[in-house]
């Protein structure tokens, strides 16, 4: 149905490429999957501390944090049930009563069908799996930091830490590239008690995510959203895409991502053009006199 | 510019990772241009006969692009896996490609610079083969001189991607002009034309560019403007407009001429610096990744 980036990169009769399909609306914040991955993947500690943003105090993706569930609370207007009013303990006379919504979210690397990070990697550390997922190797990567500016979601990072394992080094999500070969759900997606983060064959899901926001429209939650399913947005759409409730940004995810590579062609010419311009100038420079 | 709309963000936190690279990396955005600049005037001091512009420039080149190595290994998460950068040629990384082309241009510049430094026996071992290395740094030199913009731009990082039609020419400009300075620096007036005339025509090319660069980058222009980097870019610019004009009595007054050099060298540096720190900003605020990308969502969306 789609282009498959694992034949694309060169492996021959690839299985059908593997995703997550992340329903935010039957999120409830758990955090299961950030406990399993870390478990599972044998990810170090990197601190507590209290970010003072609702139940998020895990903060963002990072070299030691691969499932990263978001938290925001919203203020929505209040359903009027025809009840009589009945001033709440404490409210301040004429002041509106709210209602508020939790809009709960986990998020992960996207996998993405046009990977930046795999792109720039200069030590091919970086690869496209068979599963059409992309993967660090750890024992090749040389702490470059090129995929960390690359990723238009702020994924990958260099992991920090004194004297942690793999210090130095790029590190994210492999969509538990070991327990795929051993035919087993990534261990984020086997915690979640909700299924609000699926796994499986990406056509399937995306197939699945239609028909769930069919369902999410027609029982009155207009607000239902794809994020990263169409294979024609900038990346060529995500390997892990999402289900949301509000604007991709209120998650903290960019609106509309693009892989920086695209424009590199236009680049490398005027790279060129510049290289031209020097050489001729310092050609000039000794062709005029003294 | 119209102030830029409202804008969610998640917690006012950043969507993109600004680059974990330090201070090794601008510094070697400078360096590899002054090296590069520095190649192409010891060639052509080399092949019309200016013995002392020829000597200055190689060894400088050596000097910078030996600090330029240093600075990358430097910067590596694990600098004793540097080698792994000559695994694979990716034209699709421009690290890959630069580590290439390094790779190439840096024995060049270190056989004309050694030959040129070492005595007695060594010095006359290496004397032929410093013409045909010199030449081939300076073929290469263009190529180092403005890949790095490549470097820089092939990043979701707004203030380096928005800048990348203009900014290989503001960084050979850049080069060119450092280079033009240090020659007009370390060369006696006789010999200093050609340098004089790379560093006045190196920066009035930055100063073009990057005028046309501020027009064309949209929001993220912004950052070269604001804080640090807004200091940074300012002092750059006066510098390097300073460096040109004083550029002009070189050939009469050797005072003038190290003023010009000194202006234009931390000009460069200073222009090096500004980018890259603009770069770093505008990955760590939310304003100029969701400001433009939310202008183009709703611009299809009519």
């Amino acid at each position: 149905m789609t282009t498959n980036p694992a034949l694309d990169a060169g492996w021959v009769d690839p299985p059908p490429r593997q995703g997550f399909f992340t329903d935010t609306s039957i999120c409830i914040g758990c955090k299961a999957c950030e406990v399993a991955c870390k478990q599972w993947n044998d990810v170090p500690d990197d601190g507590m501390q209290l970010l003072g943003s609702s139940y998020d105090n895990t903060g963002a993706l990072s070299g030691s944090t691969w499932r990263h569930v978001a938290f925001i609370e919203q203020p929505v207007p209040a359903v009027s049930l025809g009840m009589p009013k009945i001033g709440l303990p404490g409210q301040q006379s004429g002041a509106e009563r709210t209602d508020f919504r939790w809009l709960m979210s986990s998020d992960v690397c996207k996998h993405c069908t046009h990977a930046a990070c795999l792109d720039v990697c200069p030590t091919g550390s970086l690869f496209r799996t068979e599963f059409g997922t992309v993967v660090v190797q750890e024992d090749i990567c040389n702490g470059c930091g090129y995929c960390v500016p690359a990723c238009p979601f702020g994924v990958i990072d260099k992991r920090v830490g004194e004297g942690v394992k793999n210090e130095g080094i790029a590190q994210k999500c492999t969509l538990c590239y070991d327990r795929l070969h051993d035919g087993l759900t990534p261990a984020c997606a086997q915690a979640c008690p909700t299924q609000s983060i699926q796994f499986g064959d990406l056509d399937e899901l995306r197939e699945r995510a239609a028909a769930r926001v069919e369902a999410l429209h027609d029982s009155g939650v207009p607000s239902a959203r794809l994020y990263g399913e169409s294979p024609d947005d900038g990346v060529g759409g995500l390997g892990a895409f999402f289900l949301l409730l509000d604007e991709p940004e209120v998650y903290g995810l960019p609106p509309d991502p693009v892989v920086t590579t695209r424009e590199l062609p236009q680049m490398w010419k005027k790279a060129g053009l510049a290289a031209a311009t020097l050489l001729a100038g310092a050609i000039a420079v000794f062709a005029g006199g003294t | 510019m119209v102030p830029p709309a409202t804008f969610t963000s998640y917690y006012g936190r950043p969507v993109l990772k600004a680059s974990p690279w330090k201070d090794d990396i601008p510094a070697y955005l400078f360096l590899g241009g002054l090296a590069a600049g520095s190649s192409l005037l010891g060639a052509g001091a080399d092949l019309t006969h200016r013995p002392r512009l020829r000597q200055s420039s190689r060894v400088a080149a050596l000097a910078a692009i030996s600090a330029s190595m240093a600075a990358l290994v430097h910067d590596l998460g694990k600098p004793s896996r540097f080698v792994n950068m000559l695994r694979v040629a990716k034209p699709s990384s421009p690290m890959s490609m630069g580590t290439w082309l390094l790779t190439a241009y840096g024995p060049m510049v270190g056989l004309a610079g050694v030959a040129e430094l070492a005595p007695g026996r060594l010095g006359r071992l290496l004397a032929p083969l410093a013409r045909p290395a010199g030449l081939v740094a300076a073929l290469t030199a263009p190529a180092v001189a403005s890949y790095t913009a490549v470097l820089l731009a092939d990043t979701a990082t707004p203030a380096w991607h928005e800048a990348y039609r203009e900014l290989p020419f503001v960084f050979v400009g850049s080069a060119a002009a450092a280079a033009g300075g240090l020659g007009m620096l370390a060369s006696p007036v006789a010999e200093s034309g050609p340098a004089q005339r790379l560093a006045i025509g190196g920066a009035l090319l930055e100063l073009g560019m990057e005028r046309r660069m501020e027009r064309s980058m949209g929001l993220a222009a912004e950052a070269l403007h604001e804080g640090k980097p807004g200091r940074l870019w300012r002092t750059a610019e006066r510098l390097t407009a300073l460096g040109a004009v004083t550029a002009l009595g070189a050939r009469r007054s050797r005072v003038l001429g190290v003023l010009s050099g000194a202006a234009l060298l931390t000009g460069s540096a200073c222009t090096r610096f500004a980018i890259f720190e603009a770069g770093q900003e505008s990955a760590r605020d939310p304003r100029y990744t969701v400001v433009p990308q939310r202008e183009r969502v709703d611009a299809r969306q009519g």
